[in-house]
């Protein structure tokens, strides 16, 4: 006997979808448009050599651009190798051990997670405002010696939020992981260290790389973090864009939004993937 | 004297999250002999398992030492100990393949890559899974999974091998095929096994000597027979196959040392021995294994030797299974007693109906005082 779902329901489902990627699509289409003035569709561009693609070939011409995007890559690359080996390490200590403060030591990683960026923006703002001003002082640095802004805080702050996300993802993983074959290992010969590396890393690997994804997405994606710790020489992609809205709205960042957001859509995929690979 | 395993006075202590301590194991001293098959045997908490992880190095005793072949354990991790283990759940790496499984204990140890792979066609070839290298752990059957969790841990050849339950997930039948091949394998290998158990049956089967368990302490070590024969409390004989208790009072010692006289509840007198010293007045209990009970009804009178007690009873439930037949009587002082008869003939007639006034007898020199 089948039940019927009332109709409200599925009305919901649609809805939520198109508010959703409604406005994902418009951007899309809009990256095609053949007015320089992003406010009204005047039919697709075309304009020789690139056709419709007129756009994206004006972005692979600037040189802002992809300096934006190379600082972007190499801050998420190497935040979310540092966020991935320390949110594991947490995830295993929080997991195995017994030490003092060990519940408070636990919300207050996943604490970041809830609270406004913008706070933890403005937070670390002053962190390192402050800590480099005393270095500074203390060791009488001058001109391009001085401490300051740059792509290491962002690199830096990128790790800090990303920790308790890892965290989280390497937790679910561990939960259904036998401790029993980590003792097989010891017993048959192997040191607590080979024992990592070679029976406990491959059988909670695809919790770990789940949580790498999610950093490298997180970390390409962060425009709030990013905004208070960047510095010269160090603008990411969001804030690139943001600096272009502020002039004006040109085809030109709905292309590179489109080119952006099919590369999170596709680690999303592999995310997914490899999220289903765990069962 | 060289033993293969020896615990003195080892004690474990926890401390659970509660902040509660327990004695998981509790002054245990224990002499495991060269090439022996020895069991742990015990209820669920015994400590048996404990011990055996203790000997393993997955544990450090509180207090007490652990020596094995001589040398004192201390610290010393599990990756430097002579031993090796077969875990309940088998603990067999998923992420390889059964091969590489049996492998990774002689990698560890450096070996020339082709003598790993002789010793593992060899410890394969021992368990009869010789063809299943390259088959994931999840692909084969319990049993399967269970010779290859054996094949793992025979294939270092340690002095000692632990094994902890390892039948304990098996249906009935495998278990007692894999009973009477582990005995074999052991015979053959002639290495120590250290076996965890809290199926009595299978101990009494497989081991040559048995350390019987409970709340941390070793109440009694001894082969199947001794343990069996001469359970040193009421504990062990009831853990230990099935035992009618009946209460008693001492009467008086005889003139031969251990032997006592007493009174059983209802009144019937016997002399019996008992190992610790009795005071008369002392109340104790009479032990007599069913199958040592004769029932003597309408159709059948027992033989009336000397030593004979007779109790008089009420015929309460009758049991047929196949080999035996069980006859529960409710005797006249109150306890029910249960009477093993063997079914030795052709359709064995019935010693007596249900609701008979019978009397259940035994020869005195079966039955054993214990104090507690």
């Amino acid at each position: 006997m089948k039940h019927r779902r009332p109709f409200w329901l599925y009305l919901i489902v649609v809805l939520v979808y198109i508010f959703l990627y409604a406005p994902i699509l418009v951007l899309i289409i809009y990256s095609f448009n053949a007015s320089r003035v992003n406010v009204r569709f005047e039919g697709i561009v075309n304009i020789e050599p690139c056709g419709p693609f007129y756009w994206f070939c004006q972005l692979s011409r600037n040189h802002e651009v992809i300096n934006a995007a190379r600082n972007s890559l190499i801050i998420a690359s190497i935040s979310t190798l540092g966020s991935t080996v320390i949110g594991t390490m947490a995830a295993l200590a929080l997991q195995r051990y017994e030490f003092p403060l060990k519940r408070f030591s636990e919300g207050a990683l996943y604490i970041p997670i809830v609270i406004p960026e913008l706070v933890m923006g403005i937070g670390i703002l002053v962190l390192f405002t402050t800590v480099f001003r005393a270095i500074n002082t203390a060791l009488d640095l001058q001109g391009n010696a001085r401490l300051g802004m740059g792509l290491g805080t962002v690199i830096v702050s990128h790790i800090a939020f990303s920790i308790p996300f890892v965290a989280l993802v390497v937790r679910a993983r561990l939960h259904g992981f036998d401790r029993a074959i980590e003792e097989a290992a010891r017993d048959l010969g192997a040191t607590e260290w080979i024992t990592f590396w070679r029976i406990t890393l491959p059988n909670i690997a695809p919790g770990v790389l789940a949580g790498a994804l999610l950093a490298f997405t997180l970390s390409l994606d962060d425009f709030v973090i990013t905004f208070f710790t960047t510095g010269p020489g160090a603008t990411t992609l969001p804030i690139y864009v943001y600096g272009l809205l502020r002039r004006t709205i040109t085809p030109e960042v709905n292309a590179l939004s489109t080119i952006w957001i099919l590369l999170v859509f596709l680690l999303l995929v592999v995310i997914q993937r490899v999220q289903g690979q765990q069962r | 004297m060289k033993y293969a395993i020896e615990m003195r006075n080892v004690s474990k202590r926890f401390t659970t999250a509660a902040g509660t301590e327990v004695v998981a194991v509790d002054n245990v001293t224990l002499e495991i002999l060269d090439g022996e098959f020895f069991s742990l045997l015990g209820p669920s908490g015994c400590g048996k398992t404990t011990s055996l992880r203790m000997i393993a190095g997955f544990e450090l005793p509180t207090a007490g030492e652990i020596y094995i072949h001589g040398k004192p354990m201390d610290a010393t991790p599990p990756n430097k100990r002579p031993v090796n283990t077969v875990f309940q759940n088998y603990a067999l790496f998923p992420h390889m393949t059964i091969g590489q499984n049996v492998a990774f204990g002689l990698e560890m140890e450096r070996l020339p890559r082709a003598e790993i792979t002789r010793r593992v066609g060899e410890a394969l070839e021992l368990v009869r899974l010789s063809g299943y290298e390259n088959r994931k752990p999840h692909q084969l059957s319990g049993g399967q999974q269970q010779r290859v969790a054996l094949a793992r841990a025979l294939v270092k050849r340690p002095e000692v091998l632990l094994l902890d339950e390892p039948l304990g997930a098996l249906d009935l039948k495998l278990r007692k095929e894999m009973q009477l091949e582990l005995k074999k394998l052991q015979r053959e290998v002639g290495i120590t096994f250290v076996y965890v158990t809290h199926d009595q049956e299978e101990a009494l089967t497989m081991s040559d000597r048995i350390a019987v368990m409970n709340g941390g302490r070793v109440l009694q070590v001894g082969t199947a027979a001794e343990i069996y024969e001469r359970p040193v409390n009421r504990f062990v004989a009831d853990f230990i196959g099935e035992t009618n208790f009946l209460k008693g009072t001492v009467v008086m010692a005889t003139d031969e040392p251990d032997r006592y006289l007493v009174r059983l509840e209802g009144g019937a007198m016997l002399m019996a021995s008992c190992e610790h010293p009795l005071q008369p007045g002392q109340q104790v209990v009479v032990a007599i294994r069913p199958e040592k009970m004769h029932l003597n009804g309408s159709r059948r009178f027992g033989p009336y030797a000397d030593n004979h007690v007779h109790i008089p009873g009420r015929v309460q439930e009758i049991v047929y299974i196949g080999t035996d037949t069980h006859y529960d009587v409710a005797l006249e002082a109150g306890p029910i007693v249960r009477v093993r008869e063997q079914n030795s003939g052709v359709f064995s007639p019935r010693l007596a109906l249900l609701g008979e006034a019978v009397s259940v007898s035994f020869d005195a020199a079966v039955a054993r005082i214990l104090v507690d």
